[in-house]
Parts: C-alpha cells; structure tokens; sequence
C-alpha cells in the first residue's frame, strides 16, 4: 500500500513508473465515489492535486491557442480568460457539479475517467483538442478522437500521466448545452457542444452521454455545410430543425439508470436545434 | 509513504494532527470525525452531492468525503469547529462566528444536518466576496442540500451577516 503525493511532475511519473498500477488521483471526484461505496478498493495511489506543473495555463502569445494543464480545476475555466475565449469549455465548465466539485474536478480527470458523461469532453472533441501525455523518458501527443477508446476507456499507457490539452482558439460561434434531471448539481443525460469555425468553414458538433463514449457527428457536419456559408452563421428555422433530427440519427444512446435511448434521441435533436439557432447573431 | 497502515500528518484548523493506522481508501470526512475527533463535518451521500461535509481546503471549499485523507497531507484544512473566531463583530471571545449567531437568530436551522456544511460554505463566499448578490448566494449554497427550510430563512441569514459586516466596514 503506498500513496505519493507529488509536489512535481518528475516525483509523479517516476513514481508512476515504480507502480504503474498505481490509481491515478486528480480531485477524486469519480475515484473517492467508488471508494465509498465499497466498488473499488485502492492499493496504490499516486496523487496530483498539488503537482504545479499540471495547474497551470498558458494562452500562446498569437492568441491562436491555449494550453490547458490537466489540474486547472473547473472553477478556473468557467471564468475568464476561458469565458471569453473558448465560451463552450466555460460553459461546460459550469455546469459540472457543484461549487465544491468544481473546486476540486479537472479536464485531467475526465479525461482520465473518460466517462461518456463527462462534462469537458464533448467540448474537447468539437475543438479538436490535442492531449499531451508524459512518462518518465517519453512524450507524446494524442488527437483527442485517438484518446478516448470507450466507455471508461482510454489510450493513456499505465506509466503515462495526461499533462495537459492544448486546444485552438477559434472565431465564431461555440456552446454547450445539456440535459440533466434538473438545473444544479447533475450529471448529463445528454449533452452537446457545438463550434463554427469560420475561419476554416467549419462547423462541428460533438454529442455527450449518447454513446460509449463522445460522438462527432461528421455526417451532419458535411451536411450542414453543404447547405448553407457556415461562416455567415444565418440558420433558417428549417436548416435547425433537420440539422437536430440528423444529429440525432447519429447519437447511439441506451437506456440506464439515468434515462432511456428514447428520451435520450429526442434531447439530443432539440439541442443541436437550440445550438444552431443561437449561432445566428 | 510505504506500510501497511498509513501514519501521517493532517494540519486542521492550525494544528498538526497524526492520523495512526489507517487505511488508504479513507475518505477526509471519514478521518475528521473517527479518528480526529471532529465530528463538526456531517456525512449523507458520500458521493459529492449533498455538500453537508463541506470543508476549506487550501482555502477552497470541497466535500471533504471525496478527498482522499492520506493526500491532504502539507495542505490547510479547516473544518467548521475552526470557523469560530476570538472577535466577532468587536466584542471578544465568542463561541461561535457572525456566520453562525446569524443562523441561530434568523432561524436558518431545522434538523441541522446540512448546518455544518452551509456555515462553511457561507464563510468562504463571504470572505472571497462580503457583498454578493442574490445569484451569487445562491450559487455558493447550491452544493449544499437542505431538505427542511427551503432556504428562506438560510438567505436571510446571509443577508444579515452581508449587513453586519458591511456596518462593520464603514
């Protein structure tokens, strides 16, 4: 039974290293939760809430994109300068939990967990993020679309820690919306990020909680440009309305605990309609 | 730390406290009340939800059921027994803080259980922000579960204390 705490990413990964077995703990939202009810019992822990190097941000000198330490807690990234540069994380952001949880929770964690539910993903699939992994003598990094494998699975090599996210910052639209049982403190039933990016002519749109894992929904990407200048950002009510039910199409949603396939369909086309809709202006 | 069962140093509430023979997987909220003899922070869900063992952590506010105890080590952790402070609203050794006293006179406390964990809750609001507004206090709180009040007089006592300290100031 060993637990390091590590001050720094090298006592990290070379602890990593000597157990790569280890448990992996960001804030312990997801982990301490299976603890408690008795579905996981821990032998090794390696913990990195107070690793600086992983706490941190930088927005790269040409404004074109930020890096995004894996421990920079939720409450750091719904607030500015996030708010005003990558509004769909900050939003995401806010809607993950509660104070507490945000206080503690990290893009790093949900990665790690990589629960199809997960807040930040959607966000970091539609922007196409790049995920930055370290171990004690190699780097690399991974397209977010490359990480996550399935539910609750990702590519991350058991001495590798996920530093970090690097994602652009793009001109036009971008949100996130989701579907919970109420308005506070609730994990999704399912969720959608949706991004312009005019200066590529792109638009993209990533749905949460509607698959083993994230979904980008390609076909209804391609489509939607073929119909309209997704730069000019003027959707008819029409093009909304077939632009959710296409999205739809592309979610592949079970029923569990939390909702039905059913209901979950149905969401996911009123919030790309809703998304698109507010694209306009 | 490497052994069977772990031996480490916990600083609660400004003093350094060990924490003899436990298991890995305790949860903070756990070593707080058994084994520290602080039984202030009051645990309902366990899974993040309730708010009811809101703790500071290194100055944050977090459910002290989803830290991992053994990782809080070399961080500052104050529960609600360390809220109380030696001079509330100029007068000198008080037992409890304004926080507190404003819970008591404004009738902001039923069965008390979620109590604990809106004073700690209200505590950090205010000392991040002493004059927010409605949104804001309701956003602070909304963590934090309380199943008999509907909140009414929960508001009204943060209202008081927002007005008091503001007296205070000026």
């Amino acid at each position: 039974m060993t637990v390091t705490v590590a001050t720094n990413l090298a006592d990290a990964l070379a602890a990593l290293r000597a157990t790569p077995e280890a448990r992996l703990l960001q804030g312990g939202t997801d982990t301490m939760v299976e603890i408690n009810f008795n579905h996981y019992k821990p032998e090794h822990i390696v913990a990195l809430r107070k690793v600086e190097e992983l706490r941190s941000y930088s927005i790269q000198e040409d404004k074109s994109q930020i890096f995004i330490g894996s421990g920079v807690p939720y409450q750091t990234l719904e607030n500015d300068p996030f708010l005003t540069l990558l509004p769909a994380l900050a939003q995401a952001s806010r809607t993950v939990g509660s104070p507490q949880i945000r206080a503690a929770g990290s893009l790093g964690g949900n990665l790690g967990t990589c629960s199809p539910a997960g807040d930040g993903l959607p966000v970091l699939s539609a922007l196409d993020a790049i995920i930055h992994l370290r171990s004690v003598d190699d780097g690399r990094d991974v397209l977010i679309h490359d990480f996550m494998t399935g539910v609750k699975r990702n590519s991350r090599k058991p001495d590798e820690i996920i530093t970090g996210v690097t994602v652009p910052i793009l001109n036009g639209f971008q949100g996130y919306s989701k579907v919970g049982v109420r308005n506070a403190m609730v994990i999704s039933v399912a969720s959608a990020c949706f991004v312009v990016d005019k200066a590529k002519t792109q638009v993209r749109l990533a749905l949460g909680a509607v698959g083993p894992t994230i979904i980008r929904c390609r076909d209804t990407e391609q489509w939607l440009s073929e119909q309209v200048d997704v730069a000019a950002s003027d959707f008819s009510n029409k093009i909304a309305k077939e632009f959710g039910r296409r999205a739809a199409l592309e979610a592949r949603p079970i029923d569990d605990h939390r909702s039905t396939a059913e209901y979950r369909r149905h969401a996911i086309s009123v919030l790309a309609e809703r998304l698109l809709l507010k694209a306009n202006s | 730390m490497s052994a069977e069962n772990l031996v480490y140093t916990l600083n609660v509430n400004g003093t350094n406290r060990e924490v003899k023979d436990s298991w890995v997987g305790e949860s903070l909220l756990y070593v707080l009340r058994e084994r520290l003899d602080l039984p202030g922070s009051k645990g309902a869900c366990e899974q993040g939800e309730c708010g009811s063992c809101t703790v500071l952590l290194d100055g944050d506010a977090v459910c002290s059921c989803l830290v991992m105890a053994a990782t809080a080590v070399d961080s500052s952790i104050t529960t609600v027994e360390g809220l109380i402070s030696d001079t509330v609203m100029g007068e000198t050794a008080r037992t409890v803080s304004d926080v507190q006293a404003a819970f008591v006179t404004e009738g902001a406390v039923q069965c008390g259980f979620c109590t604990p964990g809106l004073i700690v809750a209200v505590h950090h609001l205010l000392d991040k922000n002493p004059s927010p507004n409605d949104i804001e206090v309701k956003e602070a709180i909304s963590g934090n579960i309380c199943r008999c009040t509907g909140y009414g007089r929960i508001f009204a006592a943060v209202n008081a204390v927002i007005e008091s300290r503001g007296k205070n100031q000026q």
